[in-house]
């Protein structure tokens, strides 16, 4: 599904190498985690993935479906069936939540040839999905994320996953600030997306979320480099261990 | 020459190429305004009040061709209204609706000639008040020359908007119109302005809201690039009246829009709006003046403006608050969204606050699209010049969002988005 290969990245505005040469193989219908320090480079691999400004790509690709990525538009990229729940998603005043996810559904659905969905579908569609997830009507007709709380904001980009419907989905730190029956919720929401034909990318620093969202495998990175690979038991070594043990071992 | 001998010799040059029109009620009044504007000169380019746009155009003798443009179905035009038309200022009688209504007399200024009308109240009387503390002599000029206009006496809740068509036919048209609008008290109407009006155009409208009165104001200039515009509205606000206004202009190679409004009565409110959206020579000016004279009024200031490719946007907007207007609620904001580095804002808030119980707040920004948020938008696959408009539309909001008619905005809106998808990279 997704194919990353040597991914070097440094940014544009200054002289710092962030990523590597990350190696990442995720095959449909499985899950990957990734967990690693902080800083160590995992939301800037998921801003690369998803065509963010800023950085400059020194060495390695990245395929998607065969498809290569990095040489997309951002919209492309989701038009092609990536995305990205984001770690801090944006607020955007002005801009109506379900506006935005209309045009959004519609924009893709364009850019792929197939036929718009209309108006009653889609509201048909969002409310479904939104009573899932706990998301009221209220919070659909608000500006984009503008006022939600932390956990909120989490579970609205879960609706956007939903709706969207892509074949890669990578998250970032979507558990964090949620409360305990929120992140249930969530991994619900992510659990019923799960599919043959899905990928998924799970960047987290707890075991907890990999409770409910059962990874098939995990990986660490550290300074901006994949540096183990194991199955779930990996993320449970990290729980009780921290880092120390695993970077000491592979350095 | 020194500077006030030019100014001289160019009022005099201006005055020269006009006629004054005679007869009837209004005959006084124009003597006045015109020995008012001889006294006072043209507005002229040291002006501290013109520092941010050339008044010349304006004010020259001669008028500069504008190509004529025809919008195709023009705003408004699917809205139940009553449809007053005048083309390059003249009163198309043919193209208008019969001017009867119920709550409201529908005359015009150049046909009313009686010796005593409701309208000598107000005539020159409004622009008059308005010419302290600053000049406004654009204003004084049209009181003096304006050729017609419309005069609404409002009496009750009128059931439909009165809708004024402008149309631009010929391209070296210089036209003067001059509206009276008085709403009596419990009375509230609509007022629709639209379209290109001539390729010089030179507007006044004088608004007499009584106590409980109600008047709402939606205008759309533009699309005609090459005209230029002064306009001006001098409102006066009784006891728990209501003015809003909001207008909309897009292109314009020179438009001055000056708002001047006094709340004479407790507990009125008066809220100006405006949006504009500017491409290349684009200059835009949106000058404001609100005086609180009473107890508890509430006003609002809300001006957004779309600027690229070198255009130009002024707001010069001002609240004062004199001795005694306790519990003033004063609000103004002027921003400007710059989509290049080419484009400028120059903005002058001020606040005069002379009693010590007012809440007053003023800010102005200018600033770029919103990179984050034009990235999260195509993260989610709206392409880059559907994710701009939009985050555009959403900064021009809370401007709009002052028309209270839905339908109204959403005609408004849909220009917008229009332009915008006529206007990209
Ligand atoms: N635009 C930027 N400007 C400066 N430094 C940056 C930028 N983007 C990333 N970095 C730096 O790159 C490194 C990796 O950051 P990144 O956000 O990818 O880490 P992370 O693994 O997601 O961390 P966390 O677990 O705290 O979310 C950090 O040292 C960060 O400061
Ligand atoms: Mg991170």
């Amino acid at each position: 599904m997704l194919s990353i290969k040597n991914l070097s990245v440094k940014l544009e505005e200054e002289d710092k190498q962030i990523l590597k040469g990350v190696d990442l193989e995720i095959e449909a219908g499985k899950v990957h985690a990734i967990m690693g320090p902080n800083g160590s480079g995992k939301s800037t691999l998921s801003y690369v993935l998803s065509g963010k400004d800023g950085y400059e790509v020194t060495d390695g690709s990245a395929y998607l479906e065969g498809e290569d990525v990095l040489e997309m538009e951002p919209e492309e990229r989701a038009a092609a069936g990536l995305f990205l729940a984001f770690q801090y998603p944006v607020e955007i005043p002005g801009v109506g939540n379900m506006t935005f996810l209309r045009t959004a559904v519609n924009a893709q659905r364009k850019a792929r040839g197939e036929e718009e969905m209309s108006a009653a579908d889609f509201l048909k569609a969002i409310r479904a999905k939104a009573k899932e997830l706990k998301v009221d009507a209220d919070m659909l007709k608000r500006p984009v994320n503008v006022g939600f709380s932390g956990g909120e904001k989490k579970r609205n980009e879960i609706l956007q996953m939903a709706m969207l419907e892509p074949k890669m989905c990578i998250l970032d730190e979507t558990d964090s600030g949620l409360d305990v029956d929120a992140m249930k919720l969530v991994a619900e929401g992510v659990n019923a997306l799960r599919s043959e034909g899905r990928g998924f990318l799970v960047i987290t620093h707890y075991q907890r979320l990999l409770d409910h969202i059962k990874p098939d495998v995990v990986h660490i990175m550290a300074d901006g480099k994949i540096v183990k690979t194991g199955g779930p038991d990996l993320a449970l070594e990290v729980e009780h261990n921290g880092y120390a043990g695993i970077l000491s071992e592979v350095a | 020459m020194a500077e006030a001998a030019l100014q001289q010799t160019a009022t005099d040059a201006r005055l020269a190429s006009l006629t004054l029109p005679t007869g009837g009620w209004s005959e006084a009044a124009r003597a006045d305004a015109l020995s008012r504007v001889k006294s006072m000169g043209l507005p002229h380019r040291r002006d501290e009040y013109w520092k941010y746009t050339r008044p010349d155009t304006l004010t020259q003798a001669d008028v500069i061709s504008a190509a004529v443009f025809d919008e195709g179905t023009p705003i408004f035009n699917d809205i139940d209204s009553l449809k007053i038309v005048f083309v390059d200022g003249v009163f198309d009688e043919a193209a208008s609706d019969d001017l009867s209504l119920e709550g409201v007399s529908i005359e015009r200024l150049a046909t009313s000639l009686a010796d005593i009308h409701w309208a000598r109240d107000l005539y020159g009387v409004l622009e008059t008040r308005g010419q302290t503390p600053v000049q406004r002599p654009l204003a004084t000029l049209n009181t003096a020359f304006a050729t017609d206009g419309v005069l609404l006496h409002v009496t009750g809740k009128v059931s439909k908007p009165i809708n004024l068509q402008y149309q631009h036919k010929s391209e070296c048209s210089d036209a003067f119109l001059h509206h009276v609008i008085r709403v009596d008290a419990g009375a509230e109407v609509t007022l629709l302005e639209a379209g290109p009006a001539a390729a010089r155009f030179n507007k006044v409208m004088e608004v007499d809201i009584a106590d409980t009165g109600v008047f709402h104001h939606v205008r759309a200039q533009g699309r005609d690039h090459e005209r230029r515009a002064a306009t001006h509205i001098f409102a006066r606000l009784g006891q728990e009246s209501t003015f809003k206004s909001f207008t909309l202009t897009k292109n314009g190679v020179m438009t001055r829009n000056e708002c001047v409004i006094e709340l004479t009565g407790d507990d009125a409110i008066a809220h100006v709006a405006g949006a504009c959206v500017g491409d290349g020579d684009f200059h835009h000016d949106d000058t404001v003046f609100i005086t609180h004279d009473a107890v508890n009024c509430e006003s609002r200031q809300v001006f957004k403006k779309v600027l690229r490719n070198g255009a130009t946007g002024v707001f010069q907007g001002k609240i004062l608050v004199k001795p005694g207007a306790q519990k003033t609620d004063g609000y103004q904001i002027s921003q400007s969204l710059l989509l290049d580095d080419d484009s400028q804002f120059l903005a002058k808030p001020e606040l005069e606050i002379y009693a010590d119980d007012v809440a007053c707040s003023h800010g102005s920004t200018s600033g770029a699209i919103d990179e984050t948020a034009l990235f999260y938008l195509r993260s989610r696959g709206v392409p880059q010049d559907q994710a701009t408009d939009l985050l555009t539309l959403a900064f021009l909001a809370e401007a709009v969002d002052e028309i209270e008619d839905e339908e109204l905005r959403t005609e408004i809106v849909d220009r917008l988005s229009g332009w915008l998808e006529r206007h990209r990279n």
